[in-house]
């Protein structure tokens, strides 16, 4: 069992760090593995529009969820993280090639003119979702498969990560967010009116999702073959009531998507997809790497209090923001037709020539101080001095030239 | 718990291959943070302007500059992506070793970077479709995670030029403090402050060099110069304070770091009342055809004229850096720093005493230099700390050799990047061609400032 130690807290974000990517930024790849299929012609432009709009405003909050993972198992288990990253070079450096892919087209989308250019872009963001979730998966399916030894690049470079457990987690990765995908696709479409759209992606998600599920059951007996631990794990307590959640979850969605129920069918689908992860890190606990537990790969009693307690109170900050950014995107926030709002000149202090010399004055006065107090100073309290006061300075600075911004 | 255990040394063929793939991932990245540090404040210099006045021309400004900001942010993400995955790709010894001891800054970082990119979709998308306030509001937690941003990174960077918070026995690390690590070290606080500057002087340079093209070849109305002096104020009040820091931080190096001074200066042999030298280059242990001022560094680094400087010959040769390549960065950035301070006093002597902006051709040429320039000195800056730094990761704990892959192919992965960055600088140049070439939008048609979304 999972027993709650302060050494397996971080691995415990870690997974929920998964998890949250899988369902998240795999819904963001299977948007992009969308636009790959959407076909050519006005129709296929508008399902690459759909699936681009639904995206744009959360996929770089989605991503920062692999970064996540990143740093709190470098911090948590700096062994096993640089193990894994060394053995598992290629496969991370497709994964991140494939995630500058879509960065860039992203970008080079808001500014493609013809249908042309904005065809090319989405192929570009549509192969880059292909690959990075992949990769990613394939890697996961190394460490599942106890291919990834302890040490500086121990494992071999290439079967680490293309042997038959991966390749079956690269398929299901690719598989559960091109699910993922649709049934969000569909959701916004129906709550954007939008009949087309819904119909389109309600059949893709009944496609995907059965796909899913056959690349599931063909998988399991894929990784019986190729990694039995693992796979006998899957099928013991505390595994198995993830791995039966996530199938009856994946059942459920396929019928609420059936019966339109759209919203339920969103939650039931990433509850699918989540259970599936802690299922695989339920059977891998407690072994992190071979020969390797989470125990003896965890860091020091100190760093671990203070990862845990900066992850608690970041998680203050971040959960508040992340409700905010969602809420908005499920409300349609962002896809509303625009308002314009006349800009009501707001009443504020109205700095005369007065205050602005002032201000210019203080500025210089200021400036004097501050590089006095950090040339001539030495030690700690002279330099803070000196760089508040040379703060001071360009703030004053600003506010003297605030005015004549706009002289003509 | 057995955190210190650690991976065994490796020989790697292709350190200095590895060691380009991590300047490149970082050279490239490194502008895109200036833009993610400084440019949202600008952004919402003209927000605000707007809700101020309500003249449309700072919403039209601003609306567009959040088109730029989004493209770059965006860039930004996956080159920093690129540089995370580097860390373990590239250097496990060093990860495996200490990232126990530094992680936590990533960690804290990490939530940094989630509420600058929760918040940029808010603010992107939310223009025009958020109240005002609410849509000015949310652009608010972009800038303090800029700033929070830069703490946490450098906070790593400083701790590895100035390595505390652990102890090493028997070559373990032991005793971690990560926080004494991260915010106990000498180096934090002249790092942050100079980076942060930087941000704003790289970005303000560079946006102002934009329209300061655009005047020379007649495009000046008003929306040009309000475009011109939002950022160019910022960075000509910047670029006079950083030459302070600079120099604050060269002083701080001479302490902590004599060799790395002593590189940056081409000091060969330990003396007393050492010279500053202007040009030239470093060859068996002086620097040839370069402008001595007699006794200069010993006065700038030790404000002491007799002050002793201690020579590269201090240390084995094994524990010297590469003495050329960081002082030309060194001096390169110390130029161009100057440069770029005395065209920020041309500027606001202009402005407080004329009244005005600069009128003159001759500007608005020096603006177009100074904008790539500024970029030329961020990365010296790096070049000079990091490759100043060497043969060391961890200052004088471990070196960069221990820290290495012991993978194959570093050359096929470095040459695929460059592939990928050559391309992704291309494109970038694109959009920012394509989005300054975009016709004005007017409040009539507030869809095509953002594209369509």
């Amino acid at each position: 069992m999972l027993g709650l130690h302060l050494y397996t807290l971080p691995i415990f974000f870690v997974v929920q760090g998964v998890a949250l990517y899988a369902i998240l930024a795999g819904a963001d790849f299977g948007a992009g593995i969308w636009q790959l299929l959407a076909g050519r012609g006005e129709r296929g432009g508008r399902i690459r529009d759909h699936a681009h709009r639904s995206m744009a405003p959360v996929w770089e909050a989605n991503h920062v969820w692999l970064i996540f993972v990143l740093v709190v198992l470098w911090t948590g288990y700096p062994v096993a993280f640089a193990s894994m990253a060394s053995t598992l070079a290629v496969a991370l450096t497709a994964a991140g090639l494939g995630i500058v892919l879509r960065g860039v087209a992203y970008a080079l989308r808001s500014v493609s003119a013809s249908a042309a250019e904005v065809r090319a872009v989405d192929t570009l963001t549509a192969v880059g979702s292909l690959v990075a979730p992949f990769a990613l998966a394939a890697a996961a399916g190394g460490i599942a498969s106890q291919r990834v030894p302890v040490g500086n690049a121990r494992g071999d470079l290439w079967s680490s990560w293309l042997n038959p457990t991966s390749i079956t987690a690269g398929v299901l990765a690719l598989l559960s967010s091109a699910y993922l995908a649709a049934v969000y696709l569909a959701a916004d479409a129906r709550r954007e009116g939008d009949a087309e759209m819904e119909a389109t992606f309600r059949l893709r998600a009944l496609i995907a999702g059965s796909l899913a599920g056959v690349a599931a059951i063909a998988g399991a007996l894929v990784v019986r073959s190729d990694a039995r631990r693992i796979f006998d794990r899957l099928f013991e307590t505390p595994a198995v009531l993830s791995v039966a959640v996530s199938v009856l979850a994946g059942a459920a969605t396929l019928a609420l998507v059936a019966r339109r129920r759209l919203d339920a069918a969103r939650v039931s689908a990433a509850v699918a997809v989540a259970a599936l992860v802690g299922g695989w890190a339920l059977a891998q606990n407690p072994v992190l790497l071979p020969g390797l537990t989470v125990r003896e790969a965890a860091a020091p009693h100190d760093v671990l209090v203070l990862l845990v307690v900066a992850i608690l109170a970041g998680g203050l900050i971040l959960f508040p923001s992340l409700g905010l950014l969602f809420r908005l995107t499920l409300r349609g926030s962002f896809t509303a037709p625009p308002r314009i709002e006349r800009g009501a000149p707001l009443p504020g202090p109205t700095s005369g020539l007065a205050a602005t010399l002032t201000a210019t004055r203080l500025a210089g006065a200021s400036f004097v101080v501050g590089a006095a107090f950090l040339f001539i100073g030495d030690g700690g309290w002279p330099h803070a001095i000196g760089v508040v006061a040379l703060g001071a300075f360009i703030v004053l600075g600003l506010s003297a030239l605030a005015g004549e911004d706009a002289r003509e | 718990m057995t955190g210190a255990l650690t991976l065994d040394p490796v020989h790697q063929a292709y350190l200095l291959e590895a060691r380009q793939m991590q300047a490149l991932s970082f050279a490239v990245h490194i502008p895109l943070v200036c833009f993610g540090i400084a440019f949202p404040a600008m952004v919402l210099r003209a927000e605000w302007l707007w809700m101020r006045t309500g003249d449309e021309i700072y919403r039209v400004l601003a609306m567009r500059w959040t088109k730029v900001m989004v493209a770059l942010f965006a860039c930004g993400v996956v080159t920093g992506t690129i540089l995370s995955f580097e860390m373990g790709l590239l250097w496990p010894g060093f990860m495996s070793t200490f990232g126990a001891v530094f992680g936590l800054g990533f960690a804290l970082e990490g939530f940094s970077f989630f509420v600058e990119a929760i918040f940029i979709g808010i603010y992107v998308y939310g223009w025009n479709r958020l109240s005002a306030r609410a849509h000015f509001a949310s652009g608010i937690p972009i800038v303090l995670a800029g700033l929070t941003g830069s703490l946490f990174v450098l906070s790593v960077n400083s701790w590895m030029n100035d390595p505390t918070g652990f102890d090493v026995r028997d070559g373990r690390v032991t005793g971690v403090h990560p926080i004494t690590a991260l915010f106990g070290n000498g180096h934090l606080a002249f790092e942050l402050v100079h980076m942060y500057l930087a941000g704003f002087i790289v970005t303000g340079f560079l946006v102002a060099a934009a329209y300061a093209v655009g005047h020379l070849r007649g495009r000046w109305g008003r929306y040009e110069r309000i475009a011109l002096t939002i950022p160019l104020t910022v960075a000509a009040l910047a670029s006079p304070v950083q030459l302070l820091v600079g120099d604050w931080a060269a002083r701080e190096v001479a302490k902590t770091q004599p060799t790395k001074l002593a590189a940056l200066e081409g000091v060969g042999h330990t003396q007393r009342g050492a010279p500053l030298h202007l040009l030239g280059w470093y060859q068996d242990g002086d620097v040839k055809v370069g402008i001595p001022v007699p006794k200069g560094l010993s006065l700038l680094a030790f404000h002491d004229p007799n002050a002793e400087v201690q020579g590269l010959a201090a240390v084995p040769a094994a524990d010297r850096p590469p003495v050329n390549v960081t002082r030309i960065a060194f001096q390169l950035m110390v130029s161009i720093g100057t440069f770029l301070a005395a065209l920020g006093a041309w500027y606001l002597y202009a402005r407080t005493r004329r009244k005005s902006v600069p009128s003159g051709r001759l500007f608005y040429r020096l603006l177009v230099v100074a904008g790539p320039a500024s970029v030329v000195a961020l990365i010296g800056g790096w070049v000079t700390t990091e490759v100043g730094r060497q043969p060391w990761v961890v200052y004088h704990v471990m070196r960069t050799t221990d820290a290495v892959t012991a993978a194959h192919g570093i050359p096929i992965g470095y040459a695929t990047l460059a592939a990928f960055y050559a391309c992704l600088v291309a494109a970038v140049a694109w959009i920012l061609r394509r989005l300054a070439r975009a016709p004005m939008a007017t409040a009539a048609e507030p869809e095509r400032a953002l594209g369509g979304g």
